[in-house]
């Protein structure tokens, strides 16, 4: 069994007077699906820096397979397994798409630490060509990161954190800065790398369409706490997350 | 070819580069070339054990002279004490600067960019006050007096020019080669990611501390055996080499060769020599005449010589194909 179920309890944190994220408490299990959405400000993406230790939570705890990862810090929580992409690209800008993946292989598993062979060994550059297949960026393997395009930038974050096999792996709005026929393209890419690696796939999204076409459950955030979760269908009905969206952003049917 | 491409090829190259200048020592022999090889194998080795801090890991360090400083001091004293063969005495001083740069850069490479290189330069500033003011050991400010002896080895004179050219045109060139496998080395690509993002290198759990402090040892060590062949050359050691100038003259040759290159510095470090050589018959003011080539160069080609030659040539290549 691979695993990859992630629990949060009670989780909370504050910044001064302001509270980030307010006793959120959700159930991903292993091998879904799932859209974390929410107006801006609502503690999305300090919901990330909370599960990947980034940032230490004021009260609440983190379970990975039922084993409390709280409070470690974040290069022993990408050990247990928890992968990350960022909201804008966060790279190795002089490095070629194929040594950015082997070099994060490398490190990943502890096999930085040699001055006499040479980079990449073959068994990592073996593995860094499987994950550019599967993110389709096999065409581009020599080109330097600071090249490419910010689509393709992003790709290659997400493929930095696929590398590494995460049981869990966390997209912060993987469509950013998109144009609509690029923000599609990802996503069905998204969506094929989860399909292929059946690793928990959590993301933050903006885009509706998107969220109700790909999640398998959407849980919805506002003001740091859970407003809502469930299917796309409940919660495209839900008369809470309407209201929410009415109040402060359009209403769902209208975002496109 | 391929298999060229790897540490075989720079073994190659460097054994070329080597017998290149075995035939013009033995060769031609004129007393004004075989001092520049000399120095340009003091100078080269300074400039690219520094290089893999600024070029490599992308620290950009004002105090590397405290270790060639400190490897001449060490080499000369040793020699001057009795007892030690050369070999030996090279060993202990590459050890001493080791030692030196591990508890220099335990407290340097903690910080960044402008902050580390600042606490490099006041380390060194305290070690050169620490030569001036310890005269007994040192000689202060006249430097170690009475010369250094050379007792042959393996039927090595460093006494005679000639061998020391061929000596130290060895030792750049093996530690070259060495200095080039560890930026191939997984370790050197280590290195490259805390240079281009060290926050998301500790993100994919890379010890910023541990790397950082690795590279800074071997540039130490590396810069130890430059100032081991200078204490050789001039035949003692001498308060200015541990001055912040040395420091100033290294990253000054590193800027006009190029830090993107492997040779870019060696090329810098050639230039250097050559026209510093050349300008002495006609003025005095050697500083100012390298200012204007500074400032020549960050203006014009706003890189290093080899950093723009190769740039050049790779677009005008990529114009070719298209």
């Amino acid at each position: 069994m691979r695993g990859g179920a992630l629990a949060l309890q009670g989780l909370r944190r504050s910044f001064g007077g302001i509270v980030a994220t307010n006793d959120v408490t959700l159930d991903f299990t292993a091998g879904s699906l799932s859209a974390i959405i929410g107006p801006n400000g609502a503690g999305k993406t300090t919901l990330f820096h909370l599960i990947t230790g980034m940032i230490a939570p004021s009260a609440g705890r983190v379970l990975l397979d039922g084993q409390d990862i709280t409070g470690l810090d974040r290069q022993a929580i990408v050990r247990r397994g928890i992968g990350r992409a960022f909201q804008v690209a966060n790279l190795f800008p002089s490095f070629t798409v194929a040594e950015s993946l082997a070099a994060a292989i490398l490190t990943h598993e502890g096999r930085t630490a040699n001055l006499f062979r040479a980079f990449p060994p073959r068994d990592v550059a073996l593995r860094a060509e499987e994950v550019m297949e599967l993110c389709g960026l096999r065409h581009l393997a020599g080109t330097v990161a600071r090249q490419l395009s910010h689509g393709d930038q992003k790709l290659l974050d997400i493929a930095l954190a696929l590398a590494l096999d995460p049981k869990v792996l966390l997209l912060d709005e993987p469509t950013a800065g998109m144009g609509p026929d690029e923000r599609w393209r990802m996503i069905e890419r998204v969506h094929g790398l989860w399909q292929a690696r059946r690793m928990t796939l959590i993301f933050i999204e903006h885009d509706m369409d998107i969220v109700f076409r790909i999640a398998e459950t959407v849980r919805v955030l506002r003001y740091g706490a859970v407003l809502a979760q469930g299917t796309p269908e409940a919660i495209r009905r839900d008369p809470a997350v309407i209201e929410a969206y009415l109040g402060t952003e359009q209403p769902l049917e209208m975002v496109s | 070819m391929r298999r060229l491409s790897g540490w075989r090829g720079d073994v190659l190259a460097a054994l070329g580069a080597l017998l290149v200048a075995a035939v013009l020592v033995l060769g031609l022999g004129s007393n004004g070339l075989v001092d520049f090889i000399i120095r340009f194998g003091i100078f080269g080795l300074l400039v690219l054990s520094l290089n893999l801090l600024i070029g490599t890991a992308g620290l950009v360090s004002f105090g590397h002279a405290a270790f060639f400083g400190s490897g001449a001091y060490a080499f000369g004293l040793l020699m001057q004490s009795g007892g030690w063969s050369v070999p030996a005495a090279i060993l202990a001083a590459l050890l001493w600067s080791a030692l030196l740069a591990l508890a220099i850069g335990a407290l340097c490479v903690r910080l960044s960019e402008i902050y580390f290189a600042f606490l490099t330069l006041a380390f060194q500033m305290l070690i050169h006050s620490m030569v001036i003011s310890w005269v007994s050991l040192t000689g202060g400010d006249q430097g170690l007096m009475g010369g250094v002896p050379k007792p042959p080895f393996l039927g090595i004179e460093l006494a005679r020019p000639t061998h020391l050219a061929l000596f130290a045109a060895a030792c750049l060139a093996v530690s070259a080669v060495l200095l080039r496998q560890v930026i191939r080395s997984p370790f050197g690509v280590a290195l490259r990611m805390l240079r281009d993002n060290p926050q998301r290198a500790a993100f994919l759990g890379l010890s910023v501390f541990r790397y950082r402090l690795g590279a800074f040892v071997i540039a130490g060590t590396f810069a130890g055996l430059s100032g081991v062949l200078m204490s050789l050359y001039v035949s003692g050691a001498f308060p200015t080499f541990l001055y912040w100038t040395t420091s100033g003259e290294a990253l000054f040759m590193i800027m006009l060769g190029g830090i993107g290159t492997f040779l870019g510095p060696l090329l810098g470090a050639a230039t250097f020599l050559f026209i510093s050589d050349r300008i002495t018959a006609f003025t005095e003011h050697h500083g100012l005449f390298f200012g204007a080539v500074l400032l020549l160069l960050v203006l014009g080609l706003r890189k290093g010589m080899l950093d723009w030659a190769v740039e050049a040539w790779r677009s005008r290549r990529e114009r070719h194909k298209a």
